[in-house]
């Protein structure tokens, strides 16, 4: 049996899938971009709308943001999965459910954590982020939001089978993010503030290196327990 | 005699598949059945009996194993489940009250997702396997679109599709018309003879040759069902 | 078999039985632990030079941080036998090590509060070991609100420990990032417990104190597991004997 063959054929087909289904909801992908942009609207409106007042803020308000924004989109990431029996069928696969998890995982973060980081330099505009933070700003999300998605699934995983999950899924899975937010925001501040940003950025890609290879047990434990309810 | 009898059992095609060894099941601490021990062979057609409650759904999600935690043995091929799980999951399917079915997807999309997860299917055998259970026509149309009866006969139409020796079907006459009912029951038959096995439960009694029963109205802990659990004190 | 001393670890019943004989002594060493470390530590440590009286507050402060943090792994690890051997009891454990886990992290933070005003002049202070004490409070609340969502207690115990276990991965890394984010952006000198030598006519109590802690934490543990037993076990025959003898 070729197995190795059926295995990237498997994943290769729940990658393609689970991007269709994404496209074909294409308004759930654009909601927590919106969330993103209406927030990073509230801030001028309830700070001040002084660009040096913002400008200082900038780095730790958008990480803030976009950690909401990620966790916002979670719920969904094995909802429908769920609900329909899917999830079922790809444990009974004979396919690693690790590598299936990873692919879903990835996938979210195609098609939430990249959007909101390509768009995140437009928001560092309307808060006024110095032109050095930038770069910076763009490479800390794609190394964090890759990883908040894998945590975050973690949690998605456990409360896929309670009916109002939503907010108990932010519970538990914030208090994970800090170390991301940290090391975020700090690789932004770092830039502004004319610090080697270098370093905070290597712990970031470490963070993510972690959570891409431990993550994913967490996952598959708990989608195995959630069929069980 | 008796040894010799024993051996000639033991030869390929009387193998038994599936070994329950004292097979129970306890949920919430309710005892649903205990004590089943019950051979399934390559070419049976097993019914899961008993009334709602009795359990029949959760001793097929325990033998795939979505239920882990049971109290006895399953053995395939002779091999404790889980040391052999993965052999056995590359010879199962199962399709349970959820469909697997996605409703932004069309049935093709669906059937050539479903069917890839465990082997690859063709586009001309998933389209044939569509015109099987009566969707011709409606390959390319959303899901969200078509029927739960139409929904539910994508699913069956993995039977036609797969190369699995052990079917695990919960209530799979669900939305089934009389003339799709008679075609599923020849198709089950046809699989038994192929050398594989067919595990369901159903409402209605299958019209089936040969067909085995699985009552578990005899298994039930009954009455009795407080005393297993007052020991309590192993938990396995 | 070699393995059936593990499953009588295993039975409810057994460690009922057996902690019953052990409850009273360790709660006595856990009092005396406390009486004396408390009156020694409150009445004849020499007064700090710098912070007066204010200081005594450690004798509580820390062995309850201390106990906070090693709860967290005590629970995960109970969880962890829970998942790898189906332990009912250690899910048991590990249920009942989050509330007194969770309380002795809020006590450790309002006496860290309370510490702060006469220092610092004010309640509450961003600092690295604050901080890190908050989130932890927020992952026993986690733990706690988790398993507390979930109808099916077999489903809430292997959430609780799977959420658990990832805790404890992730706590070196919270507290290192903590750190780490306070060194950067703060002065040294607002460390709580500072390195500074602590003289020994200072320490010793506090070690007692933190026995003394150690003893009441492990007591708490097994009064809250026996509880905990004797509800989920009442239908059993030793539990409604049990009952009936008293």
């Amino acid at each position: 049996m070729s197995n190795s063959q059926s295995l990237s054929a498997t994943l290769l087909s729940v990658f393609r899938r689970d991007l269709v289904i994404a496209f074909r909801q294409r308004s759930d992908m654009l909601n927590p971009i919106v969330f993103f942009l209406m927030v990073v609207t509230m801030m001028p409106l309830g700070i001040s709308p002084q660009a040096s007042t913002l400008a200082q803020l900038a780095p730790g308000l958008l990480w803030v943001i976009a950690l909401l924004a990620c966790l916002l989109s979670l719920d969904g990431l094995f909802r429908t999965d769920y609900d329909d029996g899917t999830l079922e069928q790809l444990i009974l696969s004979p396919q690693p459910l690790y590598f299936i998890v990873i692919i879903k995982a990835l996938v979210h973060w195609l098609t939430t954590g990249l959007p909101l980081t390509l768009v995140a330099p437009l928001l560092g505009v309307l808060l006024a982020l110095p032109s050095d933070g930038f770069i910076p700003l763009w490479l800390s999300l794609l190394l964090g939001t890759l990883t908040l998605s894998f945590v975050g699934a973690i949690g998605a995983a456990l409360t896929v089978s309670l009916r109002k999950g939503g907010l108990l899924l932010s519970l538990i899975i914030m208090p994970l993010y800090v170390p991301v937010l940290i090391f975020g925001a700090s690789t932004v501040r770092s830039a502004v503030e004319g610090i080697p940003y270098t370093g905070a950025l290597a712990v970031l890609g470490m963070f993510c290196a972690l959570a891409l290879m431990l993550a994913p047990l967490a996952i598959v434990g708990a989608l195995k327990m959630s069929v069980q309810e | 005699m008796a040894a010799l009898t024993t051996h000639s059992t033991d030869h390929k095609t009387n193998t038994a598949l599936l070994t329950f060894k004292q097979f129970g099941c306890t949920r919430d601490s309710r005892v649903l059945f205990e004590g089943i021990d019950f051979d399934i062979y390559a070419g049976d057609v097993v019914q899961v009996e008993g009334p709602n409650g009795t359990g029949k759904t959760t001793l097929l999600r325990a033998l795939t194993r979505l239920l882990p935690d049971y109290e006895g043995e399953i053995l395939w091929r002779g091999k404790t489940l889980s040391h052999a799980h993965y052999d056995f999951l590359s010879q199962l399917l199962f399709i349970g009250h959820l469909p697997g079915i996605k409703k932004t997807l069309t049935p093709r999309e669906n059937l050539a997702f479903l069917s890839s997860l465990n082997g690859t299917s063709t586009l001309s055998d998933i389209d044939d396997a569509l015109a099987q259970v009566g969707l011709y026509g409606y390959e390319d149309m959303p899901c969200y679109q078509l029927s739960a009866g139409q929904n539910r006969r994508i699913a069956l139409a993995r039977l036609y599709l797969t190369k699995a020796l052990v079917w695990v079907l919960d209530e799979p006459y669900t939305a089934v018309d009389v003339a799709g009912i008679k075609k599923l029951e020849a198709l089950f038959e046809y699989h038994a003879k192929q050398g594989g096995c067919v595990i369901l439960t159903s409402h209605q009694p299958p019209n089936i040759r040969d067909l085995k029963h699985l009552s578990l109205t005899d298994y039930s802990g009954g009455d009795s069902s407080s005393a297993s659990v007052i020991e309590g004190a192993y938990d396995e | 078999m070699g393995w059936q001393w593990f499953h009588q670890l295993g039975s409810p019943r057994w460690f009922y039985e057996k902690t019953s004989r052990w409850m009273p002594w360790i709660g006595a060493i856990a009092l005396i632990l406390l009486v004396v470390g408390a009156v020694w530590g409150l009445a004849y440590a020499p007064v700090d030079a710098k912070q007066g009286n204010s200081y005594r507050i450690i004798y509580i402060h820390v062995p309850a941080a201390f106990l906070a943090l090693a709860g967290y792994y005590i629970m995960a690890i109970a969880g962890a036998v829970g998942i790898i051997w189906q332990m009912k009891l250690s899910y048991t454990v590990m249920r009942s090590a989050a509330p007194i886990g969770a309380t002795l992290t809020f006590i450790a933070l309002v006496t860290g509060a309370v510490w702060g005003k006469p220092t610092w002049g004010t309640w509450w202070v961003w600092d690295a070991r604050i901080t890190s004490m908050l989130i932890l409070f927020f992952l026993y609340l986690g733990v706690m609100a988790l398993q507390g969502a979930y109808q099916n207690q077999n489903t809430a115990n292997k959430a609780g420990a799977i959420l658990a276990l990832v805790g404890t991965i992730n706590i070196p890394i919270i507290y290192k990032s903590v750190d780490w984010w306070f060194t950067l952006h703060q002065p040294a000198t607002l460390k709580l417990t500072g390195e500074s030598s602590i003289d020994p006519s200072m320490a010793y109590p506090l070690l007692i104190m933190i026995a003394g802690f150690y003893g009441l934490y492990a007591w708490l543990l097994m009064h809250w597991t026996r509880m905990d037993i004797l509800h989920s076990e009442q239908k059993t025959a030793w539990v409604k004997a049990l009952v009936s003898s008293k």
